[in-house]
């Protein structure tokens, strides 16, 4: 009796039923849609703070004091301690190295550079620029291409294993160089491949892949210092914390939470005999922005969230509403008050079960759709949010039905009957 | 006689025209807060955006000094509308002969500029110095006064505190621009300007930098301006898709609870018609209804919305967000067509139908 009562309540009324679906299943696809993009959206900023360059720097630990002014060192170049080039892949098998988004070693060499019949003293910088490298089973590209995206080349991109070199675009205008020209570098025929704008010190110098630079100090597998570039967390008060004076479990969390200051430990364990460290400028407004972003979104989620949870309460009460007569009739032929909440009831759940799935379903397109049109990458979806989201839907559906549900159920038969209130 | 019945419609039925209007206050203060937050996001973001420092750096041309009086022609160009710190750099040597580069900046103008310095003391007074965290075990290991010499002139300075950022300042020394120009006569060469605004006016700032200062190079940092338009793009997007997902649910909010009120109220529609109303004062009548409704709804909700805004920002930004008056004939007029709509749209249902059959209450 009770199922057929719900079952012809669903055939008979189909417009009421269907409005009603339809406004529980917009709220939960909106739902859905802003909770995946809330929960993901610290991510996809992060990614987005990356273009501002890398957050940790790597220097040999016995390194002397660097003398370098607007890009130029004084240094002699033999001077001071180097990192060695083989130890580098190791950085993907620390601990957060899915984290790690790419690094970059650079080396800076001064040489001399023949243009004509003159000599000039430039830096060269070498460095990778999207070199394929392998640690274990894992084949990964890095390079500065991907450290520093601010860099814009104007012809090629050298290749990592040649002898083409990128000229820095205050110095190519100097020299009134082009792409495809030859330069002669330490005594070297080399070829200029592209002409670099990058906004900094590197518009003065000559950029060239890590191995001609080694080559020209004579010293093979050397790196002066090595910019690493991680998604991080924002520091809260753990995060300052030195690691030596941590007790094992706080050790543990700290170690394995992505702050830029564990990454930068575990980077000093991976890397023998370096000092790696953040970024203060970068690191630091990253957290900052982050937060920001991220609370921002929080809160216009929770916006969304009253919303949607209204109209769905606003979309039941009218539907049950407009069934006083209904309601009436049944407690005319006997139905207690139980009886006729737990027919209402009922119908509401299953309403919510139904718009639930499909709003799910139609949320999660949204997401992906919001995530490749912005970001141009996916919204990963966690599969916990499903029956967090069902549970909801119902929730809020029940909550919405029972304060009409209730006048319905406390209405005179006879007036409701009539057609009066 | 029309605006008794507008009245008594609304005073009669409190809980239905009650409950139409909060979802109408509630759906207006969303999209009030959610249209102000849009509007006013950029400001407050990039205002996060300047702690990453400067955004424009002017260098002497050729490796020379600036003209003296560049720094205060920058500062009375920019007027407020932005941070200057000028930095002059040379190379020094310690007591034993190390080489060290040593800087003379403006420390109180550095303090606001590079808010990431991580610095334990600031110098206060003449002759102290504030010493990068690696060339401390160079210039002053125990913390101990020190002398440092540029061209046959030495300079004797007290530490004051340590610099830490991670980058090339940590292997620097710093003193103020007065001992360091009367000690090397070196005037600064680079000038850092945090300047505020909108990518198109930071170029503006940029060119008319670039026609003012023929001497120096004006430069962006590129890293920062890309970083930052890209960041600031992306959350406006977001910002834009989440409104419009919440302004189409508080849409369909009103429009459910509307057209719930005015089916509902098929019998005084019928009645009126049965009494001799015509279609135009019946379509009038609920039109009106809805339209008082739409603005009642839409002038409170705008209040809650601004209020709900200035939270948001005063919780998320740390500063309230400023009310836009431009919003509020947006979410009126919205407001109204929904309402219409709503109002409208069952109207249109029942007009069709005779008065008798709805009495009867079929």
């Amino acid at each position: 009796m009770f199922v057929r009562l719900v079952y012809e309540s669903f055939r008979r009324q189909k417009r009421r039923k269907l409005l009603a679906g339809a406004a529980i299943t917009l709220g939960v696809t909106v739902a859905t849609a802003m909770i995946a993009v809330a929960t993901d959206i610290g991510d996809k900023i992060n990614r987005e703070l990356r273009t501002i360059g890398a957050n940790l720097l790597v220097t040999p630990q016995e390194d002397t004091l660097d003398v370098e002014i607007g890009g130029v060192n004084l240094k002699p170049p033999s001077d001071g301690a180097f990192l060695d080039e083989a130890d580098l892949p190791k950085i993907k098998g620390t601990f957060w190295h899915n984290n790690i988004t790419a690094f970059a070693p650079m080396l800076p060499v001064n040489t001399k550079l023949q243009a004509g019949s003159r000599e000039q003293d430039v830096t060269l910088l070498g460095t990778y620029f999207a070199k394929q490298l392998s640690f274990g089973k894992e084949d990964f590209t890095t390079g500065v291409r991907t450290t520093h995206p601010w860099w814009k080349v104007r012809g090629a991109w050298p290749d990592d294993s040649s002898h083409d070199v990128l000229l820095g675009e205050r110095l190519a205008a100097s020299l009134v160089a082009k792409p495809g020209d030859p330069i002669t570098l330490g005594g070297r025929q080399l070829r200029v491949s592209g002409i670099l704008s990058a906004g900094g010190s590197e518009d003065d110098q000559v950029v060239a892949p890590i191995s001609l630079a080694q080559e020209l100090l004579g010293r093979p597998g050397a790196v002066r210092r090595v910019y690493v570039s991680a998604l991080t967390k924002p520091e809260d008060a753990l995060a300052r914390r030195d690691p030596k004076s941590m007790s094992g479990a706080v050790y543990d969390r700290w170690y394995c939470s992505p702050y830029p200051q564990s990454i930068a430990y575990q980077l000093q364990e991976t890397i023998p005999h370096s000092h790696a460290e953040q970024i203060r400028q970068v690191a630091q407004n990253e957290g900052a922005v982050l937060t920001r972003i991220e609370g921002l979104i929080f809160l216009i989620t929770l916006a969304a969230l009253l919303a949607s949870a209204l109209a769905v309460s606003a979309a039941m009460a009218t539907t049950i509403f407009e069934r006083r007569g209904e309601v009436g009739l049944m407690k005319a032929l006997g139905a207690g008050k139980m009886a006729v909440a737990s027919v209402f009831f009922a119908e509401a759940v299953l309403l919510a079960v139904f718009g639930g799935l499909i709003g799910f379903a139609a949320g999660s397109l949204l997401a992906r759709e919001i995530g490749r049109s912005i970001f141009s990458s996916e919204i990963a979806i966690p599969p916990v949010l499903f029956p967090v989201i069902l549970a909801i839907a119902v929730i809020v559906t029940f909550a919405g039905s029972a304060a009409a549900i209730r006048r319905a159920v406390q209405l005179d038969p006879v007036f409701a009957l009539r057609g009066e209130l | 006689m029309f605006l008794r019945m507008l009245v008594r419609a609304a005073v009669l039925r409190r809980g239905r025209a009650a409950s139409a209007l909060f979802a109408m206050v509630v759906a207006a203060a969303v999209a009030t807060a959610v249209m102000n937050l849009y509007v006013d996001v950029q400001a407050k973001l990039q205002r996060e955006f300047r702690n990453y420092g400067a955004n424009i750096v002017i260098v002497a041309k050729n490796g020379a000094t600036l003209p003296a009086d560049t720094g205060s022609r920058v500062d009375a160009f920019l007027a407020g509308r932005g941070l200057v710190a000028p930095f002059a750099l040379i190379v020094a040597r310690t007591a034993d002969g190390q080489p060290v580069v040593a800087v003379g900046t403006d420390f109180d103008r550095v303090r606001q500029l590079d808010r990431w310095w991580s610095v334990n003391h600031w110098p206060s007074g003449p002759q102290q110095a504030l010493i990068g965290v690696r060339a401390v075990a160079a210039v002053s290991p125990k913390n101990q006064p020190f002398a440092l010499t540029f061209q046959g002139h030495t300079i004797s300075l007290s530490p004051a505190g340590t610099v830490q950022t991670g980058a090339a300042e940590d292997s620097r020394v710093y003193l103020s621009l007065r001992d360091f120009v009367a000690w090397s006569g070196v005037q600064p060469s680079t000038i850092e300007v945090a300047a505020n605004g909108s990518p198109e006016e930071i170029t503006a700032i940029m060119t008319q930098l670039t026609q003012a200062l023929p001497a120096a190079d004006v430069r962006p940092v590129r890293q920062i301006m890309e970083g930052e338009a890209r960041v600031l793009g992306k959350t406006r997007a977001t910002l834009l898709a989440a409104a419009a997902l919440i302004i189409l649910t508080a849409a369909l909010c009103v429009l459910s609870t509307l057209m719930g009120w005015v089916f509902d109220r098929r019998r005084d529609f019928a009645i009126m018609k049965a009494l001799g109303a015509s279609e135009r004062l019946l379509n009038g009548f609920f039109a009106a209804e809805a339209a008082a409704l739409g603005a009642i709804g839409a002038l409170f909700g705008f209040l809650v919305g601004v209020g709900i805004a200035a939270w948001i920002g005063r919780v998320n930004f740390h500063a309230p967000v400023v009310p836009r008056f431009g919003v509020l004939p947006i979410v009126l007029a919205g407001s109204m067509a929904v309402t219409l709509i709503s109002a409208i749209l069952p109207i249109s249902l029942l007009r069709r139908v005779q008065p008798a059959v709805i009495l009867r209450g079929e």
